[in-house]
């Protein structure tokens, strides 16, 4: 289970971004999060995924903290593949990076062997953002966060993303955080829904 | 108003050494835009659509050769008139603050933008004070930086650089992923209002949903050619034609969500026949042969030869 517990988060000198926040999500769990843009849904999956460390509260997996070094059991894919891939590594070095991806999963997300030996400016933002769900998808993630994974996607490429991606959760028992403006794709993607504007973040 | 007919696009590339090597992006492009209509231009990154922009403003790089028939007023749009027309008579809306200057106020940007549409000082100053009242932006609005903008008023800015222009084509590129959904029909509404005012709009995006909250028209784009172009209502009215349309139509979560497999194909590497032929479910030998024609299906064109099933 992992567990944010009375999260609150804050720059130093500035305003309280995310106050009294709790969440739970459970292994194979996928829980949608929604609210304005402003409402710090972006702060609260770094804080879960260990990005910053929250300023009250803390988060866990099965009662034990998140590791402060070595790769994370809580892994994030952001909207912009382009800013989440290292720009001077070919693809095959960016799947690798914890472990490389079998070709079964590399086939199922339509990833073309051609593409290992380019550069990330090379493929296109669909392409490349497979590629940066792939280097998730590994045994050591545990809880993945979706924050609008599939906001700059056409539909058809949305819909194979989350397939894929909906398949491994299921049969590899991973906690999905779905993040999203697209009350339609949460609706049809999750077992539950937090929305912000009731439960509040901050204030 | 635009009439872009037959396109093509090609790069000339070094490969290895002095070699060269000609990659074509865009093949039998068309698209028209009449005044008083949005058309959305809808595909997958990739198909073509930014390039299009590109082509429209004269702003291709010079690697690039173009042939087929662009006309703006009835008139060719070679070169030199483009540059004459762009950012006085044809206005683009950009993606986002990025292409913004980020280091002089926002004002102060829109109304140069207006200065060089033609607009004398005075001129420029008050319509940049119409324009900004009219999108609800506070006066002070007019002295703060691109990066003190929230994401809502960052759109209405951008809006207003086309605006205070006066131009009477107006092309929006990517105007709404990852908004709130609020702010997304908002920026939307903008832009019928300015084809209500009798502007032409072309609105790129790759998400339908946004298209057909506001387009007449929907011109769907894949792997650099158009394969139709629908009327708005055509999509709930389940008269869509072309294979790739209706994927599309078929994969977003409210429909059925299910996708079709593969990617479009790179352009090293296109199909002799259809561009669509290795994805398509409806697939013939007659389509791996020629690049399929446009032809009239239930009131407007398609480029698929099964399209009439």
């Amino acid at each position: 289970m992992l567990i944010g517990k009375q999260l609150a988060f804050r720059y130093p000198h500035h305003n309280w971004i995310v106050r009294n926040f709790d969440i739970a999500i459970a292994p194979s769990e996928v829980v949608g999060l929604f609210g304005p843009s402003g409402f710090g849904k972006t702060t609260l999956s770094k804080l879960l995924a260990g990005y910053l460390t929250p300023t009250q509260g803390q988060v866990t997996i099965d009662n034990s903290p998140l590791p402060d070094r070595g790769y994370c059991p809580v892994q994030m894919v952001f909207q912009n593949p382009e800013l989440a891939v290292n720009p001077r590594w070919r693809i095959r070095k960016i799947l690798a990076e914890k472990q490389p991806p079998d070709r079964f999963l590399l086939n199922a997300l339509s990833i073309h062997p051609s593409w290992l030996d380019r550069y990330p400016h090379e493929l296109s933002g669909g392409e490349l953002q497979r590629v940066a769900v792939a280097r998730v998808l590994n045994p050591a993630t545990r809880y993945l966060i979706a924050d609008e994974m599939t906001a700059m996607l056409d539909a058809n490429t949305q819909a194979l993303i989350w397939h894929m991606v909906l398949d491994y959760v299921r049969s590899h028992n991973i906690g999905l955080l779905v993040i999203s403006h697209d009350a339609a794709l949460i609706k049809r993607v999750c077992n539950r829904a937090i929305n912000l504007m009731q439960v509040g973040t901050s204030r | 108003m635009l009439s872009v007919q037959d396109l093509n696009i090609t790069f000339t590339l070094y490969g290895r050494g002095l070699a060269q090597k000609q990659l074509t992006v865009i093949t039998q492009l068309d698209l028209d835009v009449k005044a008083g209509e949005v058309v959305a231009v809808v595909g997958a990154s990739g198909s073509g659509k930014s390039l299009l922009a590109h082509a429209i403003l004269g702003i291709l790089p010079d690697n690039a050769q173009v042939s087929g028939k662009m006309l703006f007023k009835g008139e060719p749009l070679t070169l030199n008139r483009c540059q004459d027309l762009r950012g006085k008579a044809i206005a683009l809306i950009p993606q986002s603050i990025g292409y913004l200057d980020p280091l002089m106020h926002v004002g102060q940007q829109v109304q140069r933008t207006a200065q060089l549409s033609g607009l004398s000082r005075p001129a420029a100053k008050a319509a940049v004070d119409r324009t900004f009242a009219r999108y609800r932006l506070a006066a002070i609005v007019q002295r703060l930086y691109p990066f003190q903008l929230s994401g809502g008023m960052a759109r209405r800015v951008l809006v207003s650089t086309a605006v205070v222009s006066q131009a009477e084509l107006v092309i929006a590129d990517e105007p709404t992923p990852g908004l709130h959904p609020d702010v997304v029909t908002e920026t939307l509404n903008h832009l019928r209002e300015l084809a209500s005012e009798g502007k032409g709009v072309i609105l790129i995006t790759h998400d339908i949903e946004a298209a057909l909250q506001i387009a007449d028209r929907v011109a769907v784009f894949y792997a650099g050619t158009t394969v139709e172009i629908a009327h708005a209502q055509d999509f709930s009215n389940n008269k869509i034609r072309h294979p790739y349309t209706q994927a599309l139509w078929r994969s977003l979560p409210q429909n059925e969500f299910i996708p079709i497999s593969g990617s479009q194909p790179t352009p090293d590497a296109l199909p002799d026949g259809c561009l669509f032929s290795d994805r398509c479910p409806w697939v013939t030998q007659e389509c791996r042969l020629d690049r399929p024609p446009f032809l009239q299906v239930r009131g407007a064109p398609v480029r698929c030869i099964h399209a009439d099933r």
